[in-house]
């Protein structure tokens, strides 16, 4: 047999972590803008998957990190992507030393060890994926595996959130209703301003009335959306460009780089954006 | 050998024959005279150009003889050739007149040039500025270009060019500023309704005008100063440039009363309304801008009416698909939400059954615009409109009827208008070309029918060739490398590898993806020349390629194209992008009949934005024709060819592969040289036409 397999192989089986390794130790920084963290604590209680709706970079992870810190519960997160098949969820056959070994993919794992499973970007996921998480998003809350023959049911201990950004008006890229129709839904949006303002300021440690320009800023790019803009800039962008900022960039290049860059490439609406941090700061 | 200069014989020929002067009965002994004093270079020079501007008008081409000569020792070529071509493109605008002045007046033509190079126009900062002003919040404002810079509340009018200051980028500072100074009267409310009873009511109105607008100036700089520090900078500096000292130190009190941030439109008023006898001139201001307080009442009053009535129809609309799955329906609470109670800038509340409703954005959109205008939200606009309550199309803008165009006076209005290129200026005439979609009227006869009979054979057999051309996501096995092992291929090879033969080295699978994402156009020509058996062998033809490509599954579309002179192009919707094939498609197809002349130009152009619109990995654009370009005005021989040629070229670059079907036997003459040499077919019998179609199709895209 070639090197190169067994060798890979070999780390792959070898990769098989412990549940230690998925705990989160420290308290990550959450502010949280409603009651999502009752909801959140109350469906986990519940046995109910939940469904994190919300534009990209606005704390979603960060909420389910938080969650998972204070449930004291592991957190195994899977960014989906068009490639991600059921298999890499559940799990597949590998071979060693002549023997066929049978590997956990991260949603079994998840299963086996009583974590929290968050699908990063759900919709991004194959078709065929939405299937094997549908018996799990029910009352039934197994997993079955059919290349083992087996049934895996999930203790209470297990929790599957999903987090899906209705943004993109794609037909192709909507939840189906049997898929969105099992969770409880938590909607998250870009916090108030001073609730923004104070989470980069804590996020970053610039000072606040920084921050408030960099959310005014913000405010502004969310004014494009729609017109010639898919989004404005997300809570995340307004951290990086704070960081920057931190660092010792000065606030327009900061906003150039961090922001502008990142939200377009037409160069009439880059012109136009940089013109509104100069006209700001 | 150097060429050497021509003598005043060779040039007097020269001229004689560019500016046809046995028709027109020009002059040109004194002009060939003065050129032959030239150098070599410079001869050649002005012969070039003079030959370019004859070929759009011989007088142009005169003048600009007498006028270039003097400019030739001191002057940039390239300011003499910018200003030959501002002078055509104002002959294709305005006419001859309008051009001779260019020609006569090139001093002014230079100074402008120099305005316009170191100036902030409308034109080069238009888009950017558009979205400038979207992303500072409130009303969705338009801009438009115009001789006086005010706003009505809907529209910025600005000015066309902004030149006073040294460079370029302070003019554009300038320029900015005076965009946000409008925004600043919408945004900060310049325009209260109690403004509007003292103007009607006061005596001396104009005088209250004059100082409101002084005052409102100072309370804007103000709230900009708060608002857009950077930009109020860039503000104060170009003041210092353009000003002298501040005036009145009442004007500097008054400035300070108003930089507070409680101030608002009323206390200007007010403060007008006290001092109107007591204060001095107001100090002059390069940012001042004009109210214009009948523009803005009168849309005002428009805009508030109509967003009354699209709010209640919104809400009317939110609460029947809230109530949609219930029993028994809720009504909606809908409250005013005051600024201070909030910090999103919803200025709205939605409440239904005691729980909180997001507000969609069409809401909130009207709801910021109906504060802007009434400071708050009257009760009335928040109650949902009942059934029968509004005709929603009131307000709904009417399409203009396409074929009302030469009834009516609006020739260029609603078209789109598309360059055209003149190679023997070399250059572009600029929205040469009004170009309007129609609709072909569906013929519901049996034609499809017979054709799908006459070939019905042909078909099935297209229809098992494009079908086996469809792709699948599929696994491979047994492949030499891959992102999966092939346990099958490995188990057999392990057990090789005891009984000592040779090991497989496939042992992976890959996942195969379709690759296969094409949009394609088929561009119809539809001109007078196909009527009869050519324009049934194209309808045929697309019938079989429909039914070939539904079973393929590429997205296609099929638009027509005639038209007659450059004022009437035509582009014929047969069908759409979007659009299913169905019995309307078939009759639309069936429809299809001879109509005028062809150009080309505009349809590739046109269709070439459509394409652009799409978002796929292949995107073709297949011209069926029975011959070369051809229309009305000049528009033939080589310049139908080549600007033909130019629209391929543009198409090429935006990543679109062109490629021509035609049935015109002399086209191996010119097609090469439009199309290049591999992107066409020439098809020697009509009546092949159908079977070649779908062929060529299939061997194009496989």
């Amino acid at each position: 047999m070639p090197q190169l397999i067994t060798q890979h192989f070999k780390t792959m089986i070898t990769k098989t972590q412990t549940s230690e390794e998925y705990f989160i130790e420290s308290e990550p920084f959450y502010q949280p803008v409603a009651d999502e963290i009752e909801i959140f604590q109350a469906a986990w209680n519940q046995n109910l998957p939940v469904l994190l709706k919300g534009p990209t970079g606005c704390g979603k992870t960060r909420f389910m990190e938080y969650m998972a810190w204070r449930l004291k519960r592991p957190l195994i997160t899977v960014s989906c992507h068009d490639d991600l098949t059921a298999s890499d969820l559940v799990g597949r056959y590998l071979i060693s030393g002549g023997e066929t070994v049978w590997v956990d993919g991260p949603l079994a794992r998840a299963v086996r060890i009583g974590a929290i499973c968050y699908l990063d970007e759900i919709v991004e996921a194959r078709k065929d994926t939405m299937v094997v998480i549908h018996p799990l998003a029910d009352n039934r809350r197994v997993l079955p595996i059919e290349k083992r023959g087996e049934q895996l049911s999930a203790s209470a201990d297990f929790c599957l959130a999903v987090s899906y950004n209705p943004g993109y008006q794609s037909v192709l890229k909507d939840l189906k209703q049997s898929t969105r129709q099992r969770f409880v839904a938590l909607e998250f949006d870009y916090p108030d301003a001073p609730l923004e303002a104070g989470i980069i300021a804590t996020e970053t440690g610039i000072d606040a009335a920084l921050a408030e320009q960099l959310v005014k800023f913000a405010h502004m790019t969310r004014n494009l959306k729609g017109s010639g803009l898919e989004e404005g800039a997300s809570t995340r962008l307004l951290v990086h460009a704070a960081r920057l900022m931190h660092d010792g960039i000065a606030p327009i290049s900061a906003c150039h780089s961090a922001i502008a860059q990142a939200l377009t490439d037409d160069h009439d609406m880059l012109t136009a954006i940089d013109e509104l941090s100069s006209s700001l700061f | 050998m150097k060429p050497r200069a021509l003598d005043e014989k060779e040039i007097s020929q020269r001229l004689d024959d560019y500016l046809d002067v046995e028709f027109s009965f020009l002059k040109t002994e004194h002009h060939a005279r003065t050129l032959a004093g030239l150098a070599t270079a410079e001869q050649a020079y002005l012969l070039h150009w003079v030959k370019c501007i004859a070929s759009t008008n011989i007088q142009l081409a005169w003048q600009f003889i007498e006028q270039a000569v003097p400019l030739l020792d001191n002057m940039d070529r390239r300011i003499i050739e910018d200003w030959a071509l501002h002078a055509m493109d104002i002959y294709d605008q305005s006419g001859l007149h309008a051009a001779l002045a260019v020609i006569r007046n090139v001093h002014q033509f230079i100074e402008t040039s120099h305005a316009h190079r170191i100036g902030a126009s409308f034109s080069d900062h238009a888009g950017i500025l558009l979205h400038f002003v979207h992303g500072l919040s409130g009303r969705k404002l338009e801009l438009k270009q115009a001789d006086e810079c005010f706003t009505d509340t809907q529209t910025l009018f600005l000015p066309p060019l902004i030149a006073q200051l040294e460079t370029p980028k302070d003019n554009f500072i300038f320029y900015k500023s005076l965009v946000v100074m409008l925004w600043a009267q919408v945004r900060f409310s310049s325009f209260p309704l109690a403004l509007k009873q003292a103007l009607e009511e006061h005596p001396q109105a104009e005088r209250l005008l004059t100082l409101y607008q002084a005052l409102e100036h100072l309370r804007l700089q103000a709230c900009i100063a708060r608002e857009l520090p950077g930009l109020y900078r860039g503000m104060q500096a170009i003041q210092k440039q353009l000003e002298d000292e501040q005036g009145d130190h009442r004007w500097r009190e008054l400035a300070q009363q108003l930089a507070d941030k409680n101030k608002c439109a009323q206390d200007s008023l007010q403060l007008a309304l006290d001092n109107l006898d007591s204060l001095p001139p107001p100090p002059a201001s390069c940012f001042r801008i004009l109210l214009k307080p009948e523009q803005v009442y009168s849309v005002m009053a428009q805009r508030m009416e109509k967003e009354k009535t699209l709010l209640r129809l919104a809400l009317a609309k939110l609460e029947n698909e809230l109530n949609q799955n219930k029993s028994t329906p809720d009504k909606l609470e809908v409250r005013y939400k005051p600024a201070s109670e909030t910090d999103k800038h919803i200025p709205i509340e939605i409440r239904l059954d005691n729980q909180p409703v997001a507000p969609p954005d069409e809401i909130k959109a009207l709801a910021s615009s109906v504060v802007l205008d009434f400071g708050e939200i009257p009760d009335e606009h928040l109650v949902p409109a009942g059934p029968g309550d509004y005709d929603p199309a009131m307000f709904n803008e009417k399409e203009k009827d396409p074929d009302e165009v030469w009834k009516g006076t609006y020739h260029e209005e609603g078209a789109s208008l598309y360059n055209e290129w003149d190679y023997r200026r070399q250059h572009y005439r600029k929205n040469w070309c009004a170009v309007r979609e129609k609709t072909i009227e569906p013929v519901y006869d049996d034609f499809v029918d017979l054709t799908l009979k006459k070939y019905s054979g042909l078909i099935k057999h297209l229809r098992k060739t494009f079908e086996a051309m469809r792709d699948e996501d599929r696994l491979l096995k047994r492949q030499s490398d891959g992102d999966g092992i092939d346990i099958d291929a490995l188990v057999e090879a392990l057990a090789d590898a005891r009984d000592g033969s040779e090991l497989s080295e496939r042992l992976f699978t890959r996942m195969h993806r379709v690759e296969r994402n094409i949009a394609v156009i088929f561009m119809v020509d539809m001109s007078g020349s196909t009527k009869g058996w050519i324009n049934d062998a194209e309808r045929e033809s697309l019938i079989l390629l429909c039914e070939a490509l539904e079973s393929l599954g590429d997205r296609y579309a099929i638009y027509g194209f005639s038209g007659m002179a450059r004022k009437r192009c035509e582009i014929y919707r047969i069908k759409e992008f979007s659009e299913n094939y169905n019995d309307e498609i078939k009759a639309r197809i069936s429809g299809i009949e001879a109509k005028d002349y062809t150009r080309m130009g505009f349809a590739i152009r046109h269709l070439t934005k459509i394409l652009n619109e799409v978002d796929a990995r292949t995107r073709i654009l297949i011209t069926l024709s029975d011959g070369k370009p051809d229309d009305y005005d000049n528009y033939r021989g080589d310049y139908g060819i080549e600007d033909t040629r130019r629209a391929l070229i543009e198409a090429r670059r935006e990543g679109i592969h062109p490629y021509c079907i035609t049935i015109d036997e002399q086209a191996r003459d010119y097609l090469p040289h439009m199309y290049g040499p591999a992107a066409f077919t020439v098809i020697d019998q009509v009546d092949r036409l159908p079977l070649k179609v779908s062929d060529i199709y299939r061997r194009l895209t496989v």
